[in-house]
């Protein structure tokens, strides 16, 4: 226990220190964009490693991000402001769409399915105030002129290294604070069979909400951090189903019942498309699709567990065979 | 004032008949979702996916290679039929087993493969068979005839799925299966084979809607995000695996869409769809034909 602790400060003080070693722009910008999706991933695996599947995951992270550069364009509303405003909303439309679903037990096939909706309807509406959001060609917040950190716009990469590791160890800490709580043995008690968590005396709706809660304010900022990073958004690019299903992927490949498998997902999948971008150039459009899709199946069929969670599995098995004997 | 309404009744009017010819199409895919469901236990989510590809089937016999709409039309049909039974072998087949949730997944993988496979092969562009069928003007309401057919080419398909379910022993034996999945083994029907039948049954009906859809949309690799929502929400208002229930919602849905177009773009037809969903959840939640418990 000692040992793992001191490893993950030591890992955790490489990392702080790493952006002032090491300056190779484009490098860090990959990590910056890792930092930031693993957040995103880990926000949906907080619902998906209990058995609440969402596809509207790209809806959430969408509202975040629109809503961040929406307000900062028309507006002049600083970040700062936005932010929280656009995961309030985000927020609301999570108890709008789940407290029907869970009070009236929509579980399974129908959640997905309602939430699958939710995201392509999130898409539709983007799309649909095109005169605000530039519909399908995406928009780009003002460049703020005078006060750059109250715009919250930055062109080192350091600081965004750092903001996004930060927000990333906030994620970290948000999973483990559920891990340690008693909602963590009502969820998983419910992801079990819900009728006998009920009977046990769990509030069945009030945990589902609560955790979907979390998670979708948790996507939403992961939304708006892309926002102000990237400096551009399109519709494809934080909204829709094909967004939702990005997460469901990357959380599947790297194992979504342990703290770090959303991670090891988001460094698996981003390293996975820049190669095939650089090794491709634009004719790449496309493939890198193809391959998550026909991988996201193999996985399914083949390591359910993700790869770190089935590399841990395998050394639990190791440390303790007389359990699985 | 007086004309003003006129006018207005008839745009209404239109409004109304247009949204039951868009209900036509839509409850044939909500059916093929549906038997899918009912007997296998599975959402495809890459349903609609299947239907673009079928889309661009139609569009490459008929534009390339000159076949007549007619011919390629079952082509079609055959071609999506048989995706779907490949869909089953290779992807729901072994993970009959596997929790349900690892079957939606991994159909959403498929989605991925089935949209970036388009993407590479045919590019992003929108393309359309080229064909323009004559508008119906009846009385001052204009129709196209793009969707009366549809419309009417969808009930066929719907009368022959029921005549196959109800009149044949094979669709006999997938009802029976959809009522109860262990005891058919049990009575000697191979349930493997039922299975492949139906998907192949299920891809057939996205075939259909293809032949149909291509005739007023136009084909690109994400056309299948413009219905694929909304035939989820149709199915899971009508109660999923609920036949009845699916074609009920199919048109109500299709109404508010085309109602709710009339008064803004299309796109907010769809969200007021599923406005109107969340607000029919609270009201009915185990879908339209449920019985309170």
């Amino acid at each position: 226990m000692i040992r793992s602790s001191a490893g993950a400060l030591a890992g955790l003080a490489a990392l702080i220190a790493l952006p002032f070693v090491y300056r190779e722009p484009y490098h860090l910008h990959i990590l910056v964009l890792i930092l930031i999706w693993s957040f995103a991933y880990t926000s949906w695996s907080m619902m998906g490693r209990f058995g609440l599947v969402s596809l509207g995951h790209g809806g959430f992270m969408g509202i975040g991000a629109y809503v961040t550069a929406l307000l900062w364009n028309n507006f002049g509303l600083s970040p700062w402001l936005g932010i929280p405003v656009a995961m309030a909303a985000a927020g609301v439309l999570a108890l709008v769409v789940g407290y029907p679903c869970f009070r009236f037990r929509i579980t399974g096939h129908y959640f997905v399915l309602v939430t699958l909706a939710l995201s392509g309807i999130v898409l539709q509406i983007i799309t649909a105030t095109r005169d605000y959001t530039g519909g399908s060609l995406g928009m780009t917040p003002h460049r703020a002129t005078t006060n750059r950190l109250l715009a919250l716009q930055f062109d080192s990469k350091t600081s965004w290294y750092l903001i996004a590791l930060a927000v990333w160890l906030v994620g970290l800490l948000v999973w483990h604070l559920i891990d340690r709580s008693m909602s963590r043995y009502a969820l998983e008690a419910i992801s079990e069979d819900e009728d006998a968590a009920a009977a046990a005396g769990v509030n069945v709706t009030a945990e589902k909400l609560k955790i979907t809660l979390i998670s979708a304010l948790m996507t939403a900022l992961a939304g708006a951090l892309y926002t102000q990073y990237q400096m551009f958004i399109s519709p494809d690019t934080v909204s829709g189903i094909a967004v939702s299903l990005q997460m469901v992927f990357a959380a599947i490949v790297g194992g979504l019942y342990v703290s770090l498998g959303p991670t090891v997902g988001a460094v698996i999948t981003i390293l996975m498309a820049e190669a095939l971008r650089i090794g491709f150039g634009t004719a790449a459009v496309g493939w890198d699709n193809l391959i998550y899709g026909i991988l996201l199946v193999l996985f399914i069929i083949f390591l359910p567990q993700g790869i770190l969670g089935s590399l841990v599995e395998r050394l639990k098995m190791k440390r303790q065979p007389s359990l699985n004997a | 004032m007086q004309a003003f309404f006129d006018i207005f009744d008839i745009y209404l009017l239109e409004a109304v008949v247009n949204g039951i010819l868009l209900g036509g199409v839509l409850a044939l895919l909500a059916l093929g979702l549906n038997l899918i469901f009912g007997v296998i236990d599975v959402t495809w989510i890459c349903y609609a996916e299947l239907v673009m590809i079928g889309m661009y089937a139609m569009y490459f016999l008929v534009q390339y290679y000159g076949v007549s709409y007619f011919i390629a039309a079952p082509l079609t049909i055959l071609l999506v039929a048989a995706l779907g039974a490949l869909l089953h072998y290779l992807v729901i087949a072994p993970l009959l087993t596997a929790p349900p949730i690892n079957q939606l997944l991994a159909t959403g993988g498929v989605l991925f493969v089935l949209q970036s496979f388009a993407t590479v092969a045919f590019g992003v562009d929108f393309r359309n068979l080229g064909i323009r069928l004559p508008v119906l003007s009846l009385g001052e309401m204009n129709f196209s005839y793009a969707r009366l057919l549809s419309f009417i080419a969808a009930l066929f398909g719907m009368v022959a799925v029921y005549l196959f379910m109800t009149r044949t022993f094979t669709g006999t034996a997938i009802r029976a299966i959809s009522q109860d999945r262990q005891i058919m083994a049990l009575m000697g029907v191979d349930t493997r084979r039922i299975y492949l039948i139906t998907s192949a049954l299920g891809g057939a009906l996205a075939g259909l809607a293809a032949c149909l859809l291509v005739l007023q949309y136009d084909v690109h690799p994400f056309v299948g995000l413009t219905f694929g929502p909304i035939t989820f929400l149709i199915c899971v208002l009508g109660g999923l695996g609920n036949f009845i229930g699916g074609f009920i919602a199919s048109f109500v849905f299709a109404e508010i869409i085309s109602l709710g177009g009339l008064f803004s773009d299309l796109e907010w037809g769809y969200v007021l769809a599923f406005a109107f969903f969340i607000v029919m959840m609270f009201i009915r939640p185990a879908g339209l034909l449920a019985r309170r418990r």
